[in-house]
């Protein structure tokens, strides 16, 4: 198993190397800056730090006027918070006008674990999809989320970024290169294609190591950028492997799962199965135990291949 | 249809290429430098009214009472208070207007055309598919739009934001944000006047259009506001009464609320909905309901 990197450690490093390169980059944070790591920024650039108190809804439109006045405002809060609280407030002030904001959200999925549901952000993906100009990017380890993170700032309009609570093993190697709406060949197969993205793709990674040893050649791509959707990089898939399994961290409607589906359904028709969240939400344990009770694993997707 | 005829030909009226009350040339002057006189003002807000009017009935739908009974206080900004350009709505240093209570875009609209950010002719497309006025304001679309709103709660927020990024670039720009009463049923409004005193932001100032009335009757029936002016206080602001309909008044406060240090001022404004036209005025049809050409017709004879 690889190393394992935190991913929020990453993203409040990324955050401070921007704000010293960037003067009109500005972080806003809801109370939780020990958690979403913003407190890297605020210490380095106590000025263009606002924290703005236990107040999402007023977080999103402050940020809005601050990008409405030439600022890149990148935000920070739990995901189920910047998302499902504040749904309203991001599709009125920052998604119609297609402001250049940067809504990092941290904890999210079940991986947050002991909290339990009502901090389990597993509809955000589905959520933040639905908002017409954004970019939506599901890093897989911390490698790629300091890249995206970068790669967000330099770029025009409004993203979302998802990040896990736990520290993930690193998938994306040396000389790694992220590029929003290209996903990435992690491994080559002509058998089946597993499309993953966050804290799955290690795990589909794992399963098409297993698969191996059966004789199975699973393609792994990580599809970090949900929103563009690499398409063409899907038809590849099931074009030239057959079957394709898709494996996130969110529940089975409106995710990644549901986005394939539709390239796949469109342009390529072949055998799907997902991994993910079944209609329900998750309880309270530990991160491992919940992926393990939710059908959140290598083995899942193992099945789900050889179904 | 009267809107169309109802120009600046008019006598008595500036010309089309006035300067508004702050042009760019005036930008260092300070507030009102440029201003026009109380009756000039007034004679304004009457206008407004009539092209509320105008275009609502022209549309067929729209809010013309919360337009109505903020007419003054528009009229008081565009053109005495505001220091703003019409022939560059993105000038950096220019003076902020958030309209946050969007229902009230007809009134907004009818200033920006009267200060030249676009024809007055256009203001009879208001609503229509096409048209850059939107049935609630869009930043994106019509010059001198600020901010997206109509979901109520937001302005203010985001009048924070803009200006918190004044103070940090060190521009001398003033936020002002206009807000409806039923509009402070919406918490979001508190988190924002909460985070407003908490940064001391001196160059944002709130009004609040106090018509007494929401979409579902009066406001003290619906939700009770009251005590609103101890409200702000409390939350940390600077607080002035006024008659909202006193062009002396709004002027004064106005130009008091710039003058105030290290906290916002909210300005309560005691308005009348529908304000200018009697069978409206105090009328709950009209919150979210345009008038009939006769009933424009009438109302309109009422504003000559």
């Amino acid at each position: 198993m690889a190393a394992e990197l935190g991913v929020r450690e990453a993203y409040g490093a990324a955050l401070a190397e921007l704000g010293a390169e960037d003067p009109g980059v500005v972080v806003l944070d809801a109370d939780l800056s020990s958690s979403t790591q913003t407190r890297l920024f605020a210490r380095a650039f106590p000025n263009r730090f606002f924290n703005v108190g236990l107040a999402e809804a007023n977080m999103m439109g402050v940020a809005a006027g601050l990008a409405a006045s030439g600022k890149t405002p990148f935000v920070s809060t739990f995901a189920v918070f910047a998302t499902c609280r504040c749904f309203d407030q991001v599709r009125t002030v920052i998604s119609q006008p297609a402001l250049n904001i940067k809504i990092v959200a941290t904890h999210g999925g079940i991986t947050v674990g002991e909290d339990g549901a009502s901090h389990h952000a597993v509809e955000d993906l589905a959520l933040a999809c639905s908002w017409p100009p954004f970019t939506v990017v599901v890093p897989a380890d911390a490698v790629e989320t300091a890249q995206a993170v970068r790669a967000a700032a330099k770029a025009r309009g409004p993203f979302y970024i998802r990040l896990p609570r736990p520290k993930l093993p690193v998938v994306c190697g040396e000389g790694y290169r992220f590029a929003i709406g290209k996903a990435a060949t992690l491994r080559q197969g002509r058998d089946a294609t597993v499309i993953a993205c966050g804290i799955m793709v290690a795990k589909a990674l794992e399963a098409a190591e297993k698969l191996k040893a059966r004789g199975i050649d699973c393609r792994v791509l990580n599809m970090s950028t949900l929103k563009p959707l690499d398409e063409e990089a899907i038809v590849l898939a099931a074009r030239e492997t057959g079957a394709i399994v898709t494996a996130e961290e969110h529940l089975e409607h409106g995710g990644l799962g549901s986005r394939v589906a539709q390239v796949v359904a469109r342009e390529a028709p072949v055998p799907m199965r997902s991994v993910a969240l079944k209609n329900t939400y998750a309880k309270s344990g530990k991160a491992e135990e919940l992926l393990e009770r939710y059908g959140l694993t290598a083995a899942a997707i193992q099945e789900a291949v050889l179904a | 249809m009267p809107g169309r005829d109802d120009t600046r030909s008019r006598p008595g009226t500036p010309p089309a290429d006035a300067p508004a009350s702050g042009s760019h040339a005036g930008a260092s002057a300070s507030l009102g430098a440029n201003a026009r006189s109380i009756r000039d003002l007034q004679e304004i807000a009457r206008r407004l009214r009539r092209y509320v009017i105008a275009m609502t009935a022209k549309a067929g739908s729209g809010h013309p009472g919360g337009s109505l009974s903020a007419a003054d206080i528009v009229a008081a900004l565009y053109f005495r208070v505001l220091r703003h350009n019409p022939a560059e709505p993105r000038w950096p240093d220019r003076d902020r207007f958030i309209l946050s209570k969007g229902h009230a875009a007809p009134v907004l609209y009818a200033a920006l055309a009267e200060s030249g950010y676009f024809p007055l002719e256009e203001l009879l497309t208001l609503r229509q598919l096409g048209s850059r006025l939107q049935g609630h304001p869009d930043m994106t679309l019509t010059p001198g739009v600020e901010m997206s709103s109509g979901s109520l709660g937001q302005g203010l927020s985001f009048g924070v934001g803009v200006a918190l990024a004044g103070r940090l670039d060190r521009r001398g720009y003033r936020v002002y944000v206009l807000l409806g009463d039923g509009e402070c049923d919406e918490g979001q409004v508190w988190e924002a006047a909460m985070a407003a005193a908490h940064f001391k932001l001196d160059n944002l100032t709130a009004i609040v259009d106090h018509n007494g009335q929401q979409l579902d009757g009066n406001c003290c029936d619906i939700m009770g506001l009251e005590p609103l002016a101890d409200k702000w206080r409390a939350f940390g602001w600077n607080v002035l009464e006024i008659d909202g309909h006193s062009m002396e008044q709004v002027v004064t406060s106005l130009e008091e609320a710039g003058r105030v240090k290290r906290k916002p001022t909210v300005v309560i404004a005691h308005t009348v909905k529908g304000k200018g036209v009697s069978f409206m005025e105090r009328n709950l049809n009209f919150h979210g309901k345009a008038p009939t050409a006769e009933e424009a017709e009438r109302a309109l004879k009422e504003l000559e």
